[in-house]
């Protein structure tokens, strides 16, 4: 296997270290606080008086209400704004299906708390598109047809729409590697790195 | 009438974007998970961490505590059920107190987030009595197989004793495969919603109509008052053909708690009771004459099962077709333990099994020092040798010669280690591929409305191979319609009933039924314009009658009529006709995909690592329907072949009889990174015999003698033959 067994392993560091330190920050609340109750029909939100108070911009709509401490970034988006197009793979930062933007820098929504997040600006794949016109990953990945079931396919996107700000390579090699934290069984690779490749070339993004 | 596009303008075949491409890429495609319902409950299951035993007690006091919990349902007070003959996958579910496999599903936590459910469910506390002789292990068991095989094997042509006698060249050796889970990207889910006794299942399936079926007789609900629902599936491969214990246990705590209930499976819940590729045991004996023709061939396989399902992999079923051997001996047995039922899992039987057989035929071209192309060209089966029919077609020896010419085989130096690049060993290995044709009844509506869009309804679901694009364009050709006048709609019980996805039977199948639809529906049209004295086309003779882009013309004349006027005026807001397309029972011909495996790989020398650095695939698959979406499924395919090859293995702790590697971290899938660069050739066949479509299906072929070639690959990068996959460092070192 080439370079991907460092990279699990780095990865599942970080994974580590983010949880740790998340936790360090939360648990002496979360232990104080009872657990959630139920649920606001409208929003999702929890109606519990301990529940976290949280402000936070997805899609460039800015949403203010209470929640479960323990609600996930992507169980916030998919469960409570039903935003449903960011999935879940394996819930353990191990597939990047739910890849999403925080403040523009990609990030696995399964890794990070709702509560985290106060004050971000959270981008999903329903956010990338102006309106009918579709981002020109998006576009890309429909021609090249970098997706068989689709399932993995807003992971990859979001993925690909971030590596176009980062200090990536301009081989192959360096696209695939920047997005092998991006898993997809159906094996569209190919033609995922060759919609990326033709967006980086062109330049429209 | 004739299955040409009308006006000559045919979409079948080309490489057309996915019509549901838009809704993948902005996220708006609903998978079974997506569904939201309202005042909708949440589910999680508990499973079982000892391998077998007893269940001695099970304590949900403290996870009825938690505030939002609305129900915990185990063996002690969920509904009985009665046990189906349907199901042989699942052990009773939550009927009794025995465990017979670790992930055992032994209890359900309903509550009203997916949060609450998830920790109540760690607070169910479940006591055991271990078995203190669990058996998970089948290695051991194997060996008696064989023996008992060798003594009197099963199923024969020829006489494959004397074929030995008639032998120059003898080669005799044993392959294993490990256990695989599937891992589609889409975890298990099931959304379960009542309405009185009505009952709605959005199920993660690549069969709603079996689904259907299976909930009805597992929960003993009347199938009448079931639907079945899968819009989008995240991939299967197999493992979705079935319906496991967790969906039933959803839809007894949907009924229990009186709120529609969304249960998903954890990605590290799906090693065990979702089924798996079972691992295999493999002899294979081969014997030839000095010109390297085949004599005798024999392949006795084993495989592990569960203690309740009798699964068979059919790893014998490549040698049975694929050489024109006269004398063949096969045999397969079950190795049962404490496991999960095994299931099928892409090209069941023949990924396995394709990996011993060519794997095997490249041992046999070095023994006799033949290139392994010509070994196999040499004994080219020019009918079925298992039926001796005919075969509907057959473009493996093109498959052979365009691969080869493509891939480089010329500049292949044949002796082992004999190829470098760099310091790099560099190998190039090759492997023939087959796979059946199925097709099974399949029915179709077809409907026209007065804005001349058509509309076509089958219940088969897509399972990402591409069904709503290719039956869009199956219906454009014979209606007459651009691509975008064509909508599809899929994966409902309440359309007609269409086979499961699997066995690549889809494109046949719902294909013929959709063609049959689209061309009765415009038969209908016709008789309507015939009919009507309103018409400027009636009485005319139906064969002079064309439909394009909406408009009824006759030929030879200036009549025509827009499809929006003959409608209106006959008042219909939409003509509509059903139809069934039922294969035909007794077949003159034998009808199967063929096709040629090629890789090569560099092995670092001081490492022993393997890096495939090219694969080649050249196919002959009948008609594409969509070379875009069919290349995509080839690409695939190879993609499990390389991952079969160097890093998938389910691994079992014998000790704990539990699996070890239950997730993305430990169970490895190729990634980007492992990527090579890919070719692939589809050689044009034409096959009027096959079925109505002409298809022969594609995405199993594309595993086939995938891990082979790249095994062979490896041979000749290092001399080292492994007949273990995966084929792993220490392997190579």
């Amino acid at each position: 296997m080439r370079l991907n067994f460092s990279r699990r392993r780095f990865s599942q560091l970080l994974i580590a270290s983010t949880v740790l330190s998340s936790l360090e920050e939360l648990s002496p609340r979360i232990m104080k606080k009872a657990l959630a109750e139920t649920k606001d029909k409208q929003s999702g939100a929890v109606s519990s008086p301990h529940a976290y108070d949280l402000s936070i911009n997805v899609n460039g709509k800015q949403h203010k209400l209470k929640i479960d401490s323990r609600v996930t970034l992507l169980d916030f988006l998919r469960e409570n704004l039903n935003l449903t197009g960011t999935k879940k793979g394996c819930d353990l930062g191990q597939c990047g299906a739910c890849t999403v933007h925080v403040n523009g820098r990609r990030i696995k929504s399964c890794l990070t708390l709702a509560v985290m997040h106060d004050g971000d600006q959270v981008t999903s794949i329903e956010g990338i598109a102006s309106g009918d016109d579709l981002h020109p990953m998006q576009e890309a990945f429909i021609k090249h047809d970098g997706f068989q079931c689709g399932f993995c396919t807003p992971g990859q996107i979001m993925s690909a729409v971030a590596l176009l700000k980062e200090p990536c390579g301009a081989s192959d090699d360096d696209v695939r590697e920047c997005m092998s934290g991006n898993l997809c069984r159906c094996g569209a690779y190919p033609n995922i790195l060759a919609a990326i490749q033709e967006v980086r070339k062109g330049g429209k993004h | 009438m004739s299955t040409k596009p009308q006006g000559g303008n045919s979409v079948v075949g080309k490489p057309i974007d996915r019509v549901d491409g838009k809704l993948k890429v902005t996220g708006q495609a609903k998978y079974s998970a997506d569904i939201s319902l309202p005042n909708m409950a949440y589910a999680a299951v508990v499973q079982s961490t000892i391998s077998a035993g007893k269940i001695t007690a099970i304590d949900t006091a403290e996870a009825e505590k938690v505030a939002g919990v609305l129900a915990v349902l185990t063996h002690q007070n969920a509904p009985r059920l009665k046990k189906s003959d349907n199901d042989q996958n699942n052990v009773p579910i939550l009927q009794d107190n025995i465990i017979r496999f670790a992930g055992q599903n032994i209890a359900v936590v309903v509550a009203d987030t997916f949060e609450i459910a998830t920790h109540a469910a760690d607070l169910v506390k479940v006591t055991y009595a271990p078995s203190k002789s669990p058996n998970t292990n089948p290695d051991p068991l194997s060996n008696t197989l064989f023996e008992q095989m060798q003594k009197s094997p099963g199923q024969s042509r020829g006489d494959f004793v004397a074929g030995m006698k008639n032998a120059a060249v003898k080669i005799e050796a044993t392959y294993t495969t490990p256990t695989e889970t599937h891992n589609p990207m889409e975890p298990f889910a099931t959304v379960a919603h009542w309405e009185g006794d009505k009952l709605t299942v959005y199920e993660t399936t690549q069969g709603v109509f079996p689904s259907k079926k299976s909930i009805s007789e597992m929960a003993g609900i009347p199938a009448n008052n079931i639907t079945v629902i899968t819009h989008f599936l995240g991939g299967g491969f197999g493992c979705k053909l079935s319906v496991w214990s967790h969906a039933i246990m959803a839809v007894l705590a949907a009924k229990q708690v009186k709120r529609p209930v969304k249960l998903v499976l954890k990605r590290t819940q799906m090693y065990g009771p979702v089924g798996f590729r079972p691992k295999t045991f493999q002899q294979i004996t081969l014997g030839a004459t000095k010109q390297g023709k085949l004599t005798a061939m024999k392949h006795l396989s084993v495989n592990e099962t569960s203690l309740f399902r009798q699964f068979t992999e059919y790893c014998t079923e490549p040698t049975n077709v694929m050489y024109a051997c006269p004398n063949v001996t096969t045999a397969i047995k079950q190795a049962a333990i404490n496991i999960g039922s095994p299931t099928w899992m892409r090209a069941p039987g023949d990924a396995p099994g394709s990996f011993a057989l060519e794997s095997a035929m490249d041992e046999l071209a070095y023994a006799l020092g033949i290139d392994p192309i010509e070994l196999r060209v040499k004994n080219f089966a020019d009918k079925d040798p298992e039926s001796g029919k005919p075969w509907s077609s057959n473009s493996l020896l093109e498959c052979y010669k365009v691969g080869a010419q493509r891939f480089g085989w010329a500049k292949r130096s044949p002796a082992i280690k004999s190829m470098k690049r760099g310091k790099m060993q560099v190998g190039l290995g090759v492997a023939a591929a087959t796979h059946p044709t199925y097709r099974s009844e399949a029915g179709a509506i077809a409907s026209i409305s007065s804005d001349g869009t058509a509309t076509i309804k089958s219940g088969t679901q897509d399972i990402g191979t591409g069904t709503y694009t290719i039956m869009a364009q199956v219906a454009a050709d014979i209606l007459g319609l651009p691509i975008n006048k064509i909508k599809v709609e899929l994966g409902d019980t309440r359309f007609p009933q269409t086979p499961l996805s699997g066995g690549s039977q889809t494109a046949a199948s719902v294909g013929s039924a959709v063609t049959a639809a689209a061309k009765k529906l415009l038969d209908a049209l016709f008789d309507l314009a015939i009919g009507d004295e309103k018409s400027p086309l009636q009485k005319s003779e139906k064969k002079d009658l064309e439909f394009r882009n909406g408009v009824l013309t006759k030929k030879g004349s200036k009549s025509s009529e827009k499809i929006g006027d003959l409608l209106k005026r006959n008042n219909m807001p939409k003509l509509e006709v059903t139809a069934k397309s039922t294969p035909p029972k007794d077949d003159k011909y034998a009808k199967r995909s063929f096709g040629v495996q090629f890789a090569e790989v560099e092995v670092e020398p001081d490492l022993g690592r393997v890096h495939v650095t090219r694969m080649l695939g050249a196919y002959a698959a009948g008609k594409i329907l969509n070379e875009k979406t069919a290349r995509s499924q080839m690409l695939g395919g190879m993609i499990w072949g390389m991952g079969m090859t160097l890093f998938e293995e389910t691994l079992m702790d014998h000790k704990l009889g539990r699996i070890v590697n239950n997730d993305f971290a430990e169970y490895h899938i190729p990634v980007h990174a492992d990527m090579p660069s890919f070719d692939v050739i589809f050689i044009p066949e034409e096959d009027p015999h096959v079925n109505p479509v002409g298809a022969k299906g594609v995405g199993e072929l594309a595993i086939n003698g995938a891990a082979a070639a790249i095994a062979n690959a490896i041979y000749h990068a290092t001399g080292k033959r492994l007949r273990h996959i995966p084929i792993t460092l220490d392997q190579l070192f």
